[in-house]
């Protein structure tokens, strides 16, 4: 069973790196971001069936983390389509060096 | 600080006395300098000459202020407090010479009567490590010698300051500098160690420094004045090297100390010997002797007073009160006394040869100082320090006399210039000549002086230049230095050759004297007809301090009478300085006072009075001044008229072979090479190069694109791992 949950929470990671780094659209990688978190949530599941609770009780705080990133993240594009009238990255380069 | 300095005197021998005021006497010119520096910062509108725009044309050299306001358009005003500094500037010498002649008398009435000296600490000054350097005083023969001296004629030349510089708008800050000076100069006679006497030696440098430069808005001055800074820095790096090697050899700087513990020293070994040398360095800069000479005859740029003070009477010996001072550790070096007789028998010469062919009055008796002061070295040299003192004080009362009698004559001729609108040189004694009808009492006095320092008898210098010659002819039969080897010549030649030497300089300097004399106040005038109607005898308060000194001059003899004379009491300072500096005399004499037989004496005073009688005779024999032409007339000299008109081209060959290598290689190497080159380039550019150039790779790695910046933490994460697992 673990094995299985792994192989699960190891290919969801994967997607959500792919998606980070090849998707144009904030909202998208947002999303894959979000994918990554819970893959490792799975991981942290998985691993508590056979280590004790404190993985569980992990996930607790990443799923706290995660809403309030969530809330912050959404707002901070929201503001930036407004900017910008866009939320594609490859346009959003104010930092550049 | 004075006050616990008067506590503790209080518990010497010499309390209650007036020793106890000793530190008066170079407080009262300090107070002078802080005074006159005073009304000339806060009164002054223009520093310096009034018109500096009006001060580079029209003169020659204008080495004098007179020179400087020869024009006749807005002729400086003088100051409006000149009347206080006339007062406070010679006040505080008088007051200075009155408390030195009560110490003097109160030394020589109590505690000194056995010849200790009195020590008098003030305050802890240096205390570092096993180095405890105390700001004391000493009282003892020979620096009361000196504090006579420096106050005594000090107070004269002030005194004569007055009248020769009271037009100048920088009165008081002339009088600042020359209060100053006698402040550092009574700090070396006076100091008990010699780091205390070092203070005094670079104070009066700087004095020097600053009064050559006197009428600095002429750039020839302010050039001779960092001229004689520079030249002195080589001699004081001696005088340190001298004093690093004393304090790690002996652990002790200060006088008494060192004379009782330099008998550990090993008599003529390597160490005495380099000291001495090191110390004869700080000489030969400040006292003008060969190679170092140069700077001196430069010096007449200032003041003629000036002139007179420091570059004739009293700074310029600091050289010979050092070897005096030291004669504990010349005695002990053979060697490096022969090389003091042999440096100053070779700068008498040729100094003496220089001066026999320059017009300017003023370098006519700079020469003949270096010259001097080279008679003064062989004397300190030989052993014979009470000798060397006493020429040193005949020198300062027969130079200074010289001295102030040429600023009377320059005084004069400037005054008959400028009533005529005349730009001619006023130094230039081919436009002087029979001056004797206008300014009779200059001329007499002047002659004293000059058969004085030509050595013709009973004027005071025939007594102190025959001591010395006579010195060195005894030394030269028996003696530890007729002894000892110089590079490999036996010492009793170089001393016979030194003493040929003596006698060439002295039959010079009669000629060259003799010849000043004549071109100056004989013969006819060449001034020019309407000049001639305003030459003038100079007021009474510069005639008056001449006549002072022509007393001195002739009669300062008796301080040191010959023992061939037929009077009581012979040989007053030597005995009075046997103290001090008879120990060491007699330890180069091999213990016994020298001895030689009356008729061997009378020969060699005989040889000296005939020199001096066929100098004056020869002068007087050759020169027509009645065939002289004003100087804007005269025809450039030839052959060696020409060499020696030029000083042998010492000035261009230091130039050439010295200065300019130094300056190319700070220029091509120092400056452009390492300073550039080096520092510039490499290490400050170079620095901020590298900055940039990761800055610009970081700021290139700061795309702005987030996906790139997953890429490459990703990338980053994976290697991380990789390097992990695969381990």
């Amino acid at each position: 069973m673990l094995a299985e949950s792994l192989f699960f929470s190891a290919v969801l990671f994967v997607i959500g790196v792919v998606g980070v780094l090849t998707r144009r659209n904030a909202i998208i990688i947002f999303m894959c971001v979000e994918l990554m978190l819970n893959a490792v949530n799975l991981a942290f599941v998985a691993f508590a069936q056979v280590y004790g609770m404190a993985g569980q009780v992990f996930v607790f705080f990443v799923m706290t983390v995660a809403a309030a990133e969530a809330a912050v993240g959404l707002a901070i594009i929201i503001a930036l389509f407004r900017h910008r009238k866009t939320v594609n990255l490859e346009q959003i380069n104010l930092l550049k060096g | 600080m004075l006050l616990s300095g008067v506590q503790e005197a209080a518990q010497h021998a010499a309390a209650g006395t007036a020793m106890d005021w000793l530190w008066l006497v170079p407080v009262l010119p300090l107070l002078g300098f802080v005074l006159n520096g005073a009304i000339s910062l806060f009164t002054a509108t223009k520093f310096g000459p009034a018109d500096p725009s009006a001060a580079g044309h029209g003169h020659g050299h204008g080495a004098d202020s007179h020179a400087s306001d020869g024009h006749d358009h807005a002729h400086p005003e003088p100051h409006r407090l000149a009347w206080l500094s006339s007062i406070i500037g010679p006040g505080v010498l008088i007051a200075a010479f009155g408390v030195a002649v009560a110490v003097f008398m109160a030394y020589r009435a109590g505690a000194g009567e056995h010849g200790e000296p009195v020590v008098q600490n003030y305050f802890q000054w240096v205390v570092t490590g096993d180095l405890s350097i105390s700001a004391s005083l000493m009282i003892d023969q020979l620096s009361l010698v000196m504090l006579l001296v420096v106050t005594g004629v000090g107070a004269l030349i002030h005194v004569f300051s007055v009248g020769y510089m009271r037009e100048d708008p920088g009165y008081p800050r002339y009088f600042a500098y020359l209060n100053l000076f006698v402040f550092f100069m009574l700090v070396l006679v006076l100091g008990a160690s010699y780091p205390v006497l070092f203070v005094g030696w670079e104070g009066v440098g700087l004095c020097s420094y600053l009064l050559i430069g006197f009428w600095f808005s002429e750039k020839a001055n302010a050039d001779a004045g960092k001229k004689a800074f520079i030249v002195n820095r080589i001699g004081d790096f001696g005088f340190l090297v001298a004093m690093f090697l004393l304090f790690s050899n002996l652990g002790s700087l200060d006088f008494t100390t060192l004379r009782s513990t330099a008998g550990t020293l090993q008599p003529g070994g390597v160490l005495v010997t380099t000291i001495c040398l090191f110390l004869f360095l700080g000489c030969t800069g400040k006292s003008a002797q060969m190679p170092l000479y140069v700077w001196l005859p430069d010096a007449m740029a200032g003041p003629t007073p000036v002139s007179a003070l420091i570059h004739a009477a009293t700074m310029v010996t600091a050289g010979v009160y050092l070897i005096a001072r030291s004669s504990f550790l010349f005695a002990l070096s053979p060697v490096a006394s022969l090389t003091v007789v042999v440096v100053g028998a070779l700068t008498a010469v040729f100094a003496a040869t220089i001066g026999l062919k320059q017009w300017d009055i003023k370098k006519v008796l700079a020469y003949s100082t270096v010259s001097q002061l080279g008679y003064m070295f062989i004397g300190v040299g030989v052993g014979a320090y009470a000798a060397g003192i006493f020429h040193l004080i005949t020198h300062a009362f027969f130079k200074a006399l010289l001295f102030l009698g040429s600023g009377s004559v320059i005084y004069a001729m400037h005054r008959a210039y400028h009533a005529t609108h005349s730009h001619d040189d006023a130094q230039d004694m081919r436009n002087m000549g029979g001056l004797k009808k206008h300014m009779p009492w200059t001329f007499g006095l002047m002659w004293i002086a000059t058969l004085a320092i030509a050595g013709v008898p009973v004027f005071s210098g025939f007594f102190s230049k025959d001591e010395i010659l006579t010195s060195v002819f005894v030394r030269a039969r028996e003696s530890t230095l007729a002894e000892a080897h110089w590079f490999g010549i036996p010492g009793n030649v170089v001393l016979y050759v030194c003493y040929a030497l003596g006698l060439a300089a002295a039959l010079l300097t009669a000629i060259y004297m003799t010849r000043m004399m004549i071109y100056t106040f004989h013969g006819p005038n060449r001034s020019g007809e309407k000049e001639r109607a305003h030459l003038a005898e100079a007021p009474w308060v510069m005639t008056g301090p001449l006549v002072v000194l022509g007393v001195l001059s002739a009669l300062g003899g008796l301080l040191n009478l010959p023992a061939f004379i037929p009077v009581k009491s012979t040989a007053v300072l030597e005995h009075w300085l046997h103290p001090v500096v008879g120990e060491s005399a007699l330890q180069i004499t091999n213990g016994a006072a020298p001895e030689i037989s009356h008729s061997l004496e009378y020969t060699l005073v005989g040889i000296a009075v005939l020199i001096a009688a066929l100098g004056i005779w020869f002068a007087f024999y050759r020169l027509k001044p009645e065939e002289l032409v004003p100087k804007s007339q005269s025809k450039p000299e030839e052959g060696f008229d020409r060499v020696l008109e030029q000083k042998y081209f010492v000035d261009e060959g230091y130039a050439r072979f010295i200065v300019n290598p130094t300056l190319t290689t700070s220029r091509n190497l120092l400056w452009r090479g390492i300073d550039v080159g080096l520092i510039d380039g490499l290490m400050v550019n170079g620095g901020a190069w590298t900055a940039r150039a990761f800055g610009w790779l970081g700021s290139a790695l700061q795309s702005g694109q987030v996906g790139t910046y997953a890429w490459v933490l990703v990338l980053g994460v994976l290697a991380v791992l990789g390097a992990v697992t695969l381990r």
